[in-house]
């Protein structure tokens, strides 16, 4: 699985388009906007004093409004735009230092790109295209038409292979344009809005074939998009960028329930929380236990205690027994029982973690008993009751309360 | 008072004498090459039978376009050769093949690196401008000047006003290359030569197809214009027709011309459209 190797860092980056860029910076940081800097200098500032490091095996997205400079700042990673100042390292080598050569070889072994509008070639065939990246580099006919067909296998393009790209649908398209970035087989792909020129529908597709491919392949992403529901459901990390600068970085969760700013506010407001938000952000304490070697006594009077109607029961190890009701304590006790077993009913409504809260509500609505929260080793994380669940679904405003 | 007269013209005869004598050997050369090309050309056309040549053409034609446009190429000779002008029309032929193949030697290269270059592209600008707005006839005296009267000269004409298209239209051809399509040649890691030849001259070849289509279309409508310097063919024709005011010559002259001009620019145009394999699945 993923390290926690750092891939891709940026380092205070910059970059101003324009006459004399390296004075322009100077403005900035004195704190003179992006639109007096321009009416004064001619300069376009697109990317502001960027840093970000990118986790080896990571889908990291870069989520902004056009004209935020997300797609320059993609471009400074590549070299397809020299950065004005600041330094890019991909795999701890910084890539100023590279020569034309260099760079040119980094860039057919490591970095494979996709483009929104494709960037597909139109006078060569679906496979020569696909080939493309290997063919400048000088690899034999053969060997190169082995690894395309195997690559437009892996993207559902088997049986293309001879057409041309406008005969094909977009979606299709961008599956050719994707295999020509996964046949150099990269360690880093750089995806610019690469399903924004999609209809609805393809693209959710997409989305989803990408999560399950990148499963497979985990490769390091960087995956430029304006689409803040594309971002929270392939990212593990987002930056959100306005006028060249990132806001704040967060995994999805942080993003939607701590935004850094009123900008970030206002993106999330209308995203269905849902979605995003898992069982583990709203889990809650457990007001009371009851463990194993209990006394159905005790036991009833904690239930007394805090009125509630049932308790969950876990183990030595805080692993979760199940659930008991106050009826049947109450009736242990009275048949002078001197622990819990026979009475704990062993299937409580539980979730992992990691579940999104949308599809809690089935559970939620089958019984007014909490939902019990578990790790992976069956260990009680806590609750989800139907009132916190109940603040949270809908619209992240209503979760702000 | 009289105006004071500037000697221009003996100052711009005797450059042109020193140039003729500094130079003559660079004359020669280019005015033997010239021939070769133009004679070889012309007396292969001349040397084969009416019927080879014809049958040749519409073969052409039918490989680079559909069988519709091979007939009207076959027929098209053919009527040229029923109108008695057929070795003027061969004559014609040549001469427009050798200054077309010269045009596009020079006017291919040179659109290339106008659209890698800004500022070459701002300087040639004027000049084609220049070239193309001259009335043809100016190219004439330089022409004459420089190598006499006959076909040589007249082929340095044509070539100089037909070349202008054919560096504009090969620069606007790369220069339209969507930059999304550059841009991921680049990022693939091609050297600046692979981009220009894997795919931005392929993606240009319809644009630089139209303009060498225009160079051919250019270079027709010198064609009677360097009969008066004596390049013969059908513009000697013509040329004769007016100055002997024979309606009739003339008429055949101008037909046969606009013949092969309907010929070439159909086969051109044919060749500047991408040829593909029909759809697996439509």
């Amino acid at each position: 699985m993923s390290s926690n190797n750092i891939k891709i860092s940026c380092q205070n980056l910059w970059k101003i388009f324009g006459p004399h860029p390296e004075k322009v910076i100077s403005f900035c940081t004195d704190g003179l906007s992006k639109e007096n800097i321009f009416q004064n200098t001619g300069c376009i500032v697109a990317v502001s004093d960027v840093s970000l490091e990118v986790p080896e095996g990571e889908v990291f997205v870069i989520m902004g409004l056009s004209g935020s400079g997300k797609s320059t700042l993609l471009r400074c990673i590549n070299r397809l735009v020299e950065p004005t100042q600041g330094e890019i390292f991909i795999d701890g080598e910084p890539m100023s230092s590279l020569n034309e050569k260099k760079l040119i070889q980094v860039r057919r072994k490591k970095l494979g790109m996709v483009f929104q509008h494709f960037g597909l070639l139109p006078h060569r065939r679906v496979i020569d295209n696909v080939v493309y990246g290997l063919e400048v580099q000088g690899m034999d006919k053969a060997e190169r038409a082995e690894r395309a067909l195997k690559t437009l296998d892996l993207v559902g393009l088997s049986g293309w292979e001879e057409s041309y790209p406008d005969q094909l649908s977009g979606g299709m398209q961008q599956r050719v344009g994707l295999a020509r970035a996964l046949v150099i087989e990269p360690d880093i792909l750089l995806m610019d809005e690469p399903f924004s020129a999609l209809d609805p529908l393809i693209r959710r597709q997409m989305q989803d074939e990408f999560i399950k491919l990148q499963k497979v392949l985990g490769k390091t992403v960087i995956f430029i998009t304006h689409d803040l529901i594309e971002a929270l459901k392939l990212g593990k990390h987002i930056a959100v960028m306005k006028d060249g600068q990132i806001i704040q970085i967060g995994t999805p969760q942080d993003i939607v329930t701590k935004p850094a700013d009123e900008y970030v506010a206002d993106f999330v407001r209308d995203v269905p929380t849902g979605k995003v938000l898992q069982a583990g952000n709203i889990v809650e304490e457990p007001s009371q236990l009851a463990t194993m070697d209990q006394e159905p006594e005790v036991v009833l009077s904690t239930m007394e205690a805090k009125a509630v109607e049932n308790l969950f029961v876990v183990d030595s190890e805080h692993k979760l027994k199940g659930l008991v009701m106050m009826a049947d304590v109450a009736e242990a006790v009275h048949r002078g029982a001197t622990n819990l077993n026979g009475i704990i009913k062993a299937d409580p409504a539980v979730t992992e973690a990691d579940r999104p809260i949308e599809q809690l509500i089935p559970m939620a609505v089958a019984s007014d008993i909490p939902i019990a929260v578990v790790d992976q080793q069956k260990r009680l994380l806590g609750v989800v009751s139907r009132v916190s669940l109940l603040s949270h679904i809908g619209t992240s405003e209503v979760a702000d309360r | 008072m009289t105006f004071p007269i500037i000697p221009m013209a003996d100052w711009v005869n005797s450059f042109v004498d020193w140039l003729m004598l500094t130079f003559s050997a660079f004359f020669d050369g280019i005015s033997f090459v010239i021939n070769v090309v133009l004679s070889g050309i012309e007396s292969l056309l001349l040397w084969c039978p009416w019927w080879i040549v014809i049958l040749a053409f519409g073969l052409l034609a039918w490989r680079v376009a559909r069988w519709r446009v091979a007939i009207f190429v076959v027929l098209g000779f053919f009527f040229m050769g029923t109108l008695g002008v057929w070795d003027r029309a061969m004559e014609t032929l040549a001469l427009i093949a050798t200054a077309v193949l010269i045009s596009v030697a020079f006017a291919i290269p040179m659109g290339i690196w106008a659209a890698r270059s800004n500022t070459v592209e701002k300087t040639l600008r004027p000049i084609l401008d220049a070239m193309q707005t001259m009335p043809a006839f100016v190219y004439l005296i330089p022409a004459i000047m420089f190598f006499g009267i006959g076909k040589v000269p007249g082929v340095i004409a044509t070539v100089i006003f037909a070349m202008p298209p054919g560096v504009r239209l090969t620069n606007l051809g790369i220069r339209q290359v969507p930059v999304d399509v550059v841009e991921a040649g680049k990022a693939f890691g091609s050297t600046s030569r692979q981009l220009l030849f894997k795919i931005q001259i392929p993606m240009a070849i319809p644009t630089i197809m139209a303009g060498v289509n225009q160079t051919i279309m250019m270079a027709l409508s010198m064609a009677v214009i360097g009969a008066i310097i004596g390049a013969g063919g059908l513009g000697y024709e013509v040329y004769h027709g007016i100055s002997r005011i024979d309606v009739g010559r003339g008429f055949i002259g101008g037909i046969s011309i606009v013949i092969i001009a309907m010929i070439l620019d159909r086969l051109t145009g044919a060749m500047g459209k991408p040829r593909r394999r029909k759809a697996l699945a439509e």
